[in-house]
């Protein structure tokens, strides 16, 4: 049975400023008002879809694709302009759960107007209010106004009402942040034990771990549209290689923007002409799947003759962490005179780095390696992940094996 | 059309409840508040009734205080709803754009939590009744009824200004400007009767109908009349529905207009 169905839905926005004030609404009616017209904007397109009773559908996302207006929609804040919508059963929201809120009002006082704001009745409420007190874990300061709270018991305290209603359909929106690892843990606990009582849960998140752990079901939508669906497996992977890739522009651009040609002495000695990145075969290439070969290249011209020269590498991943280094000193690599022309040759083999975007740092230094001829630092590559991330914090992903023994 | 409202009775009461106490504690006078602006308006009426009687060479009763206080409380009551009604909805953006809920409760709450301070007063007044000797008569039976007409009119009128004042933010300084100068073309300090045929004028607002009203039944123990009161009453029900009707219809546009 579909609790949740989605038929075509559109909603429109208007940007920029609106009228209101009678006394700009006024003038306009006799149309000598200045004629500002609003941009119209489709915050969602022809959205369809839907959950069957007891299934956890999770909504990612990046910013203003429309996740929250699906969420506004569902829980009947807003009206579509186009499509239908039907709801089956109670619906509670996780979304903003401590706005009903009143500063001046004890948590306990705050507690009743909460869930009556978010549809209990009192005697509902009477019947659940030691428990609500106790999920929150602030029954000491129950009876002080809330305006005394820190940021943290405030939102403890809201998401206790609102875990509270027995929902059949739950809609949560990037709430579990909230409060510490242990109240966090307790939330996570609270939505399986709702599940497990039969209720749907709809989750809007940015964070794809949780994702991955609750849903059976997720949507991928961008700028209003559903971009694709489908299980956790397909559409997360699909996800992380779209932002790799606008992630990959971004990085880009700022390094190009920037001269990492550093002159040690005033006269260029040495240049690096080309760095090409290529596969094992040696084609030259930009994205890379976890564990394929990777092969840099790098061509000089020495302007004269330099006297054993060393050649260093770093990998550096987008958002700074310096992944792996090496050099041709390290490595044992001796260069003797170099001059003219010539191209080095780095296999790094299967290196193991997890998805993500990286930056290749070639320097050529003198041979005490106290300073460096050239640095450049503009060559990017990406790695992109085949199945389901599962470590996305990490940098490598070296082939570990586990045995009994 | 009270479906809704019956299901939300209880976020009713909650939201009634954090207003009175959120006001009472604010204040730190307590109950003083409730009486507060009665005592001040009735204090003017005085004035204005020495300043009548001056004029007419006639001595001023104590019977044209208790009238002037009769009327002054609904008075206050009216003036004070609108004032808080018109604010109920922008004052509470949170919960129009975050949470689902029928909206009118935000209005209704405002009108109610004027009609406790209300209470209170009248609780005020009764003793001064007692100490004037004004006495009681048959006619008291009445006044549930034109009370009735009072908050219909009023809660008709917060629906229709506070979502007008969602969408025109200026809403809320005409009605103040309405509502600071409504004392002098509403029948409190006088009768509508002293304007001889021009009475109608004033009487066809429905504040001033119900006010008349009022003083006949609790001062003057005799019948109200009965056409102006019925004209009241219907006008106050017209209000009461018209409003309700432009709210809901406008309550989807809310969230996004606010």
């Amino acid at each position: 049975m579909n609790v949740i169905e989605f038929n075509n839905v559109s909603k429109k926005f208007k940007k920029g400023e609106k009228f209101n004030s009678l006394r700009d609404a006024i003038p306009r009616l006799f149309g000598n008002g200045n004629g500002l017209k609003r941009e119209e904007f489709w915050a969602l397109k022809d959205v369809s879809f839907e959950v069957k009773k007891g299934d956890v559908l999770g909504v990612i996302g990046p910013n203003g694709a429309g996740k929250s207006t699906i969420l506004k929609l569902l829980s009947g804040i807003m009206v579509p302009n186009k499509g239908t919508m039907n709801i089956v059963g109670r619906l509670s929201a996780l979304i903003e759960v401590a706005a009903g809120f009143h500063n001046e009002l004890t948590g306990r006082e705050n507690i009743y107007l909460n869930g009556t704001i978010l549809g209990m009745t009192r005697k509902e409420i009477d019947s659940k209010i030691d428990q609500i007190i106790e999920f929150s874990g602030i029954s000491e300061f129950i009876d002080t106004p809330v305006k005394r709270y820190s940021s943290g018991m405030y939102s403890r305290l809201g998401f206790s009402v609102a875990a509270h209603m027995d929902p059949d359909i739950l809609l949560v929106d990037e709430v579990l942040s909230v409060g510490d690892i242990s109240f966090q843990a307790k939330c996570a606990e609270k939505m399986r034990e709702l599940l497990k009582c039969g209720a749907t849960i709809l989750i809007v998140s940015h964070n794809l771990t949780l994702i991955q752990s609750l849903c059976k079901r997720v949507i991928l939508l961008n700028r209003g549209e559903i971009s694709k669906q489908g299980t956790p497996e397909e559409v997360i992977p699909y996800y992380e290689n779209i932002v790799y890739k606008q992630r990959e522009e971004e990085v880009k651009k700022k390094i190009s923007t920037q001269d990492y040609y550093v002159k040690a002495n005033h006269e260029e000695l040495i240049r690096i002409s080309d760095v090409t990145i290529c596969n094992g075969q040696l084609q030259k290439k930009e994205n890379f799947e976890v564990g394929e070969s990777i092969t840099i290249e790098v061509d000089y011209e020495a302007k004269k003759s330099i006297e054993s020269p060393i050649f260093s590498l770093e990998i550096i991943r987008a958002d700074g962490v310096l992944c792996c280094s090496s050099n041709t000193k390290e490595n044992g690599f001796k260069l003797n005179n170099v001059d003219g022309k010539g191209r080095i040759k780095i296999n790094l083999g299967d290196i193991g780095l997890a998805s993500g975007i990286y930056v290749a740092k070639i320097s050529i230094l003198d041979r005490e390696m106290v300073h460096p001829y050239v640095i450049r630092k503009k060559d990017i590559f990406r790695i992109e992940a085949k199945g389901l991330d599962n470590h996305s914090n990490a940098v490598f992903l070296p082939k570990i094996q586990w045995g009994l023994k | 059309m009270f479906k809704d409202l019956i299901k939300y009775r209880d976020l009713l009461f909650m939201l009634t409840f954090r207003d009175i106490k959120v006001r009472y504690k604010q204040a730190a006078m307590g109950f003083i508040w409730a009486i507060f602006m009665p005592i001040i308006a009735v204090l003017a009426g005085v004035i204005i009734k020495k300043a009548i009687s001056i004029v007419s060479k006639q001595p001023m009763e104590l019977g044209d205080i208790v009238s002037v206080a009769v009327k002054v409380l609904p008075w206050t009551f009216f003036i004070s709803s609108i004032k808080f009604a018109v604010q109920s909805l922008v004052g509470n953006i949170n919960l129009v754009t975050k949470i689902y809920f029928p909206k009118e409760v935000l209005p209704f709450s405002s009108v109610l939590a004027c009609l406790f301070d209300f209470l209170v007063a009248t609780l005020g007044l009764s003793v001064l009744l007692i100490i004037a000797k004004v006495g009681v008569s048959l006619y008291l039976i009445l006044m549930p009824v034109i009370l009735i007409f009072l908050i219909l009119f009023t809660a008709g009128l917060g629906l229709l200004l506070s979502s007008a004042n969602l969408f025109f933010r200026d809403v809320k300084y005409i009605v103040e400007i309405i509502l600071m100068f409504g004392i002098f073309f509403t029948p409190v300090f006088y009768e509508a009767s002293m304007f001889g045929k021009w009475k109608p004028l004033l009487l066809a607002n429905p504040i001033g109908s119900i006010l008349e009203s009022v003083n006949s039944v609790v001062v003057l123990h005799k019948m109200p009349d009965l056409f102006w009161l019925s004209y009241a009453g219907v006008a106050s029900i017209i209000i009461f529905i018209i409003g309700l009707k432009v709210f809901r219809k406008n309550e989807p546009l809310f969230a996004e207009n606010i």
